[in-house]
């Protein structure tokens, strides 16, 4: 089995958009924590925000990340013609 | 081509219209329920009805999924639904532990809590983005079975078996006893016969149909157990904040808790409540300090107390007391020791509220600090722990296709949000009504609630009036956690039949973990144990009996364990996610993720992961004993903090000293990272 440059440029794509999202995940888990005390200074509906993040934000946006990643690849798979046809 | 779409289509569409019949037959059987009460039914019975047309339900779709061939019993044949697998992950992952424990632990911890709810969902973007579409396309039966094919040889799949059986056995026995005691507490029956019903729930639906059936009955299970877990919550919410969605809007009971604090920090009849607990704590100190003699003294105290008694003649019920006090007086110095360490202990008691959105309270800036280090050792331990543990990344293998792996984390972690980010709402609701409802009623007229629970168990509830004013002062009331879920439909002032139906979602909890777990158990020793190395040639029919025998030995053996009631259970699940982030998240990202990767790279690896964990926690967990002093004061629960460093890093060293994985293995990490590539020659996929 050769791989194409074309595979190969699927799979780079696939480490780039693996990586901005891990990154958004470690911002709003550790940077968070890290800084927790200082967030919550500001208030968000009533919340200080440290505890609004910890408790519902980061949350949110952990199921966001999966979204975006499940949408992109995909995408990406047809795209690069790699992927399965639709077996839904 | 096309019939497999259409197949697969309808097959999504009937199991879409099962399941909403049978949300609305259980809700009608709920509606049915709360009028037999009305009408008079005794609380016993609704427990009754509760715990058998649920254990029932469950054996009977167990019963119709039973199965003998392979890939239906390891994997449910490979057709599981993204949005069902989504949902059958989430009734797997959340456990008893989750159900009635989370908010009890934020309710006592505040913000530092939140690690927990964290760490248990944040860990799903690891299994996306490193996990799970690469163990799908790789589409084995098991996570041993990935580790032997890519860095091969049966001491990888060796250490997995060990690592697999040794995190999902000390998980699973958490469950069991989840199990035992709710059955107990909603039934009356002993605790014994509740862990034994419960269990028969869980043989009949994972031995007769395996993965299959867990499945199909973990779906179930999710209906049920998130039915069960908002309904008191959205009636609290009505309640305090006037809308059916507390979650948005418990930011403004979060502000009145406080300004509830301040209050009962400076209140004058909190402060002698609590200076009496810090007298009673510095005595018991100073006698601690001055053990033999202060013994001495206060049993010469006692008796003498007698003698006096007697000499003057005093009334017989006086005298009686005294002579009871004297008969339990400790024996020697040594028993004394552990009266004293207990109120010793009140120090705790004589402190003010813990301000509960403040993140890292603590005494000085060092405490803060480390207080700071802890919550982040939890939520990375609890992530890398999620994103390990073989039970869950086993769901991944049951879907259909890839992009169907990676939609169905989407929904796994959207079904286990909805209850994650409700806890920490109930936590406030329920605290909230306690600083308003409970402190300041006297001790004549207690919520009805609160009587209840303090007679039915100490544990869980303890009000004892310390200062004799005959008022509730929030320092005289000690909480158990998982007082608060259990309690909140009576806080709420819901009827029984709620209480009825939370113990059926705490069941439910319990119950689709333990399958998860034992089936992994299970197929370890089968299929990778006795299958891949004792026996290679054994028939498929033999494989999947050995599984079915196994798995009851399994549940006895876990049954057994668990009725010696096995310390702390919180330690123990930590435990289990350190120990598996340590052993298997290195090997298993740069599996996929590090093509140069290699077996002696990943076998010392694992065991240099697997020990460091091990070793910090015997090292200093108290109760092996050793209690060494703590590195950078990171408790023992979030010992993977070290193991999985240094487990990776051994990986890359040792991969590098050594030749590169043979053509065929690299040949297999291409194959694993493309969904599909055209005229593909390795073929991974057992069917």
């Amino acid at each position: 089995m050769e791989l194409s440059a074309k595979h190969h440029e699927y799979w780079r794509k696939n480490l780039v958009i693996t990586a901005i999202l891990l990154f958004i995940w470690f911002v709003f888990t550790f940077v968070e924590a890290w800084y927790a005390r200082e967030l919550n200074a500001i208030t968000f509906f009533g919340f200080p925000l440290a505890f609004w993040f910890s408790a519902q934000g980061s949350l949110a946006i952990y199921v966001a990340i999966i979204g975006i990643y499940a949408y992109l690849m995909g995408k990406l798979d047809k795209e690069y013609n790699v992927d399965e046809g639709d077996l839904e | 081509m096309s019939t497999q779409v259409f197949s697969h289509k309808t097959f999504n569409q009937s199991l879409k219209k099962y399941y909403s019949f049978y949300t609305g037959g259980f809700i009608a059987f709920v509606i049915a329920l709360a009028i037999a009460e009305q009408m008079g039914m005794s609380r016993a019975w609704i427990g009754y009805w509760f715990l058998f047309a649920t254990i029932g339900l469950y054996a009977g779709i167990g019963i119709m999924s039973r199965t003998a061939e392979v890939a239906e019993y390891y994997v449910a044949g490979r057709r599981v639904p993204a949005f069902f697998n989504g949902m059958a992950t989430g009734a797997d992952w959340m456990s008893a532990a989750s159900f009635i424990g989370m908010a009890g632990t934020l309710f006592l911890s505040g913000y530092d809590g939140l690690a927990w709810v964290m760490g248990w969902t944040g860990g799903y973007c690891l299994v996306a983005l490193f996990l799970a579409p690469y163990l799908r396309k790789f589409g084995q039966f098991t996570i041993p079975d990935f580790l032997a094919e890519r860095y091969g040889g049966n001491i990888v799949r060796s250490i997995g078996i060990v690592a697999a059986i040794t995190c999902s056995f000390v998980y699973v026995v958490a469950q069991i006893y989840g199990v035992g005691l709710i059955t107990s507490r909603f039934t009356g029956l002993e605790f014994g016969i509740g862990v034994f019903v419960g269990l028969g729930g869980i043989l009949v639906c994972s031995m007769l149909g395996g993965m299959k059936a867990v499945t199909w009955t973990q779906v179930a299970q999710y209906i049920i157990l998130i039915i069960a877990y908002m309904t008191p919550v959205v009636w609290l919410g009505i309640k305090h904040t006037g809308i059916p969605v507390p979650q948005f809007a418990y930011g403004y009971t979060l502000q009145k808790i406080g300004d509830l604090e301040k209050k009962i920090t400076a209140d004058p009849k909190e402060q002698e409540v609590r200076k009496i607990f810090a007298d009673r704590a510095a005595a018991a100190s100073a006698k601690l300090k001055d053990l033999p003699k202060a013994y001495e003294a206060d049993k010469a105290a006692t008796e003498k107390r007698l003698a006096d008694l007697k000499a003057r003649n005093a009334a017989p019920d006086e005298m009686k007391a005294a002579a009871d006090a004297l008969e339990r007086f400790p024996k020697s110095a040594d028993q004394a020791k552990a009266g004293y360490a207990r109120e010793a202990a009140l120090a705790a008691r004589a402190a003010p509220p813990r301000p509960h959105a403040e993140p890292f309270p603590g005494k000085d800036e060092a405490a803060r600090n480390t207080a700071r280090l802890n919550f982040i050792g939890i939520v990375f331990c609890m992530m890398f722990g999620t994103a390990a543990l073989p039970h869950i990344l086993m769901r991944y293998y049951t879907t259909p296709s890839v992009q169907q792996a990676r939609v169905s984390v989407f929904w796994s972690l959207f079904f286990i949000f909805l209850l994650y980010f409700t806890a920490p709402c109930l936590a406030v609701l329920a605290k909230y009504d306690m600083f308003t409802n409970l402190v300041g009623s006297s001790f004549a007229s207690l919520p009805a609630w609160a009587a209840a629970w303090a007679k039915v168990d100490p544990t869980l509830l303890n009000i004892t009036d310390i200062n004799r004013d005959g008022i509730v002062q929030w320092a005289e009331v000690v909480i158990g956690g998982d007082l608060i879920v259990l309690a909140t439909p009576e806080i709420a002032g819901l009827p029984y039949v709620v209480s009825g139906l939370v113990a059926a979602g705490g069941l439910a909890a319990a119950l689709s973990t333990a399958d998860g777990l034992l089936l992994t158990i299970a197929n370890a020793l089968s299929h990778d144990l006795y299958y891949k190395i004792i026996d290679p040639h054994a028939s498929t029919t033999k494989r999947v009996t050995i599984s079915k025998v196994l798995l009851l030995v399994v549940a006895i053996i876990a049954a057994y364990v668990t009725s010696l009631k096995p310390g702390d259970i919180l330690f123990l699940v930590g435990a289990a996610f350190s120990l598996a982030a340590s052993a298997f998240f290195p090997p298993l990202v740069l599996g996929v993720f590090w093509k140069r990767a290699n077996k002696w790279g990943a076998i010392i690896g694992m065991i240099v992961g697997l020990g460091i964990c091990a070793y910090y926690m015997y090292t200093r967990y108290p109760f092996f004993g050793v209690n060494m002093p703590l590195w950078y004061g990171l408790s023992p629960v979030s010992a993977g903090m070290f193991g999985l460093p240094a487990g990776l890093l051994t990986i890359v060293i040792v991969s590098m000293l050594t030749s590169p994985p043979p053509r065929e293995v690299q040949e297999l990490v291409e194959h694993v990272r493309y969904p599909l590539i055209r005229g593909d020659t390795v073929v991974s996929e057992a069917r």
